[in-house]
């Protein structure tokens, strides 16, 4: 894909992205080719075991979901069982479609908070290097660490939404006893431990922003909030787009939160795919049904994220900054 | 692409025209020409460049803060009370009397010995990541032809495989490699997983390296491992150690592959153990919550060290 746009002619004023630049200088080496070059040997070790370890089982997981086992002996061929069971399943079903609204609702509620408090935090204010050092604080802790922590703030006999339950309408304060109240626990835990992450993220890339844009902006009388939507939006394009895709692959795979908040009940009502994975693999041992949900998984993050990077050429790695 | 085309209003107007380069030391174009009356006005700046703080944005973080600080204040406050104090008191309280006896009790526990199995993990980890991304960082930006450039693809492709969706054919070819709850279980997987988001951090510290800084090189005839060894790896210390900290991270957090690629209690991981204490301590949740902020206290402890690194490395995915 990279091909492709770097053979376009480019017009002369528009200068050559970084790496574009770099290979014509090797090619003028005429007299000492390859000298002080790598070959590509020198990426297979890396390349292997990446592709062993994570490319190959991504393979694999198609190929299991078309099998019976059990985890212990060999995975037996069964054909297309696992796909109609799977297409018959209400629980899956309702799996994908709580998958698919979490992962919106995750993308709406963290991306324009992440978004105006990276913008804010890469600002000049006083107290901005201890606020965002603070905002850094969930980053450090695991997954299962930080649901604990909600877990027991959450506990309706001694935690805090004994307290403040009622105002939220949850007058037993078991927010995580009802449907749409762990829902949004689940939500809300996510988004407290991930939006530090993108807010980071926004703050690069806001610090990467040129200052010129901005004086040259305030001289033409455009005032914060257009500045904002003409200057910051724009050049922050790439940055939302790397966001987006760690948002999107993270919601559709969060995993710990859920085991440690809700265990995907009550009932049904929190059991997200990869939950109903884990649940039929590693608790059912059928492994090969639950492969058939993680390919779902897999089709759904790679396809999605594939989007997203194809849409803006961000695997061309071009700089958001070209042509200034 | 591009952001600011020619003609765009974004553009300076001191912009040559396109497609014209201007020669050094021209005179200005002519055009009309602005005398300065009176002592130049600084033009009033708002937005980022400004000088009077953003109050509705500053409110809004002071808000954020209350909500990322809340918890963490309970966390810690909780780990100085007793159990009936908890109870009695909410988790709000100021502990009457502060007791250090949770702190003991998960310390006489198996704590220690998760905490030496997970330190073992993550400093493999992360060796094996900085080694391996390192070559193939080196290799993407300077080797020449279309092998390397595929194998960066590769790995930008697999920045979006979730480790949750292929963790049942993991789970098989570990179990078929013999290495079924042994703590390499649990390396290998991991330290694959922190593989593309360490080479993309290293190509593009890499790639700012000087092209005159190898080509001198070359003429030395300097062989490439000279090369990764005296040029490379010194000139993108800042990344290489960015690199290290976000994968120990990765590492010292992993819960997926320790649950269900190990069993037995001596290859146990912090984050699985904290898991166990959960039916462990039962109703006591300040014992349990020590727990989590022994987990974290290690963690933090480098944090105040490699601050700066782990801030940069994060701060990077998104500016490059």
């Amino acid at each position: 894909m990279a091909d492709a746009a770097t053979r376009e002619p480019r017009p002369a004023h528009e200068p050559r992205p970084a790496h574009e630049r770099r290979r014509s200088v090797g090619r003028s080496e005429v007299g000492w080719p390859g000298v002080g070059r790598p070959g590509v040997v020198w990426a297979l070790p890396g390349a292997l075991f990446f592709v062993f370890f994570a490319v190959a089982p991504m393979v694999l997981v198609g190929a299991l979901a078309f099998t019976d086992w059990d985890g212990i002996g060999t995975p037996s061929w069964t054909g297309m069982s696992n796909w109609s069971r799977l297409w018959d399943d209400p629980e899956t079903h309702q799996a994908i479609w709580l998958s698919l609204v979490l992962t919106v609702l995750t993308w709406v509620f963290q991306t324009p908070l992440a978004l105006l408090l990276g913008v804010w935090a890469a600002g000049r204010q006083r107290n901005r290097a201890v606020l965002s050092a603070i905002f850094f604080l969930p980053l450090l802790g695991s997954s299962v660490a930080l649901a604990l922590v909600w877990k027991s703030l959450l506990d309706p006999n001694f935690g805090l939404i004994a307290d403040i339950g009622p105002a939220l309408g949850f007058a037993d304060g078991d927010l995580l006893g009802s449907s749409k109240g762990a829902f949004g626990a689940v939500l809300f835990v996510t988004a407290w431990q991930f939006i530090p992450l993108h807010t980071l993220i926004y703050q690069g890339g806001a610090r990467a922003i040129p200052r010129s844009l901005y004086d040259a902006a305030a001289i033409d009388g455009a005032g914060t909030v257009r500045q904002f939507f003409s200057i910051t939006l724009p050049q922050l394009r790439n940055t939302i787009v790397t966001s987006s895709v760690i948002m999107v692959v993270g919601a559709l795979t969060f995993f710990d939160t859920v085991l440690i908040l809700t265990k995907g009940g009550p009932g049904t009502d929190t059991t997200i795919v990869p939950y109903l994975m884990y649940r039929n693999g590693f608790q059912a041992f059928d492994l090969g049904y639950a492969s058939a949900v993680a390919t779902i998984l897999v089709v759904v993050a790679t396809t999605v994220s594939l989007l997203l990077v194809r849409l803006t050429g961000f695997a061309a790695m071009r700089s958001t900054r070209e042509g200034m | 692409m591009t952001d600011v085309l020619p003609g765009h209003p974004n553009r300076s107007p001191n912009h040559p025209p396109d497609g014209v380069r201007t020669p050094n030391k021209t005179p200005a174009a002519p055009g009309p020409r602005f005398r300065r009356r009176g002592p130049a006005r600084r033009p009033r700046l708002v937005g980022r460049g400004s000088r009077t703080p953003n109050y509705p944005a500053g409110l809004g973080s002071l808000i954020w803060l209350g909500i990322v600080g809340l918890p963490l204040y309970v966390l810690v406050a909780a780990t100085f009370q007793t159990r009936d104090g908890y109870i009695d008191d909410g988790p709000l309280a100021l502990p009457d009397h502060p007791t250090l006896a949770n702190y003991r009790r998960v310390l006489r526990s198996d704590f220690l010995s998760y905490l030496l199995n997970t330190a073992l993990v993550t400093a493999v980890c992360a060796a094996i990541v900085i080694t391996l991304s390192v070559t193939v960082g080196y290799t993407v930006v300077r080797a020449r032809g279309r092998a390397s450039r595929r194998i960066f693809q590769i790995f930008l492709l697999g920045l979006a495989i979730p480790s949750q969706a292929v963790v049942i054919p993991v789970y098989l070819v570990i179990t078929k490699l013999h290495l079924y709850d042994t703590l390499l279980a649990v390396i290998l997987p991991t330290a694959a997983f922190s593989l593309p988001v360490s080479v993309l951090i290293l190509v593009g510290t890499m790639r700012d390296i000087d092209e005159e800084l190898y080509e001198s090189m070359a003429l030395d005839g300097a062989s490439p491992t000279r090369v990764l060894l005296q040029l490379v790896v010194p000139l993108s210390r800042s990344g290489i150690s960015t690199v290290g900290v976000m994968s120990a991270l990765h590492a010292w957090n992993g819960f997926l592959f320790p649950l269900l690629l190990t069993q037995s209690k001596s290859n146990r991981l912090l984050t699985l153990g904290l898991y166990d204490y959960v039916g462990e301590f039962r109703v006591d949740t300040p014992a349990l919550l020590t727990a989590v902020v022994l987990s974290i206290l290690p963690i933090f402890l480098v944090y105040l060290f490699a601050r700066r690194q782990l801030i940069n490395g994060l701060m990077g995915m998104g500016g490059k």
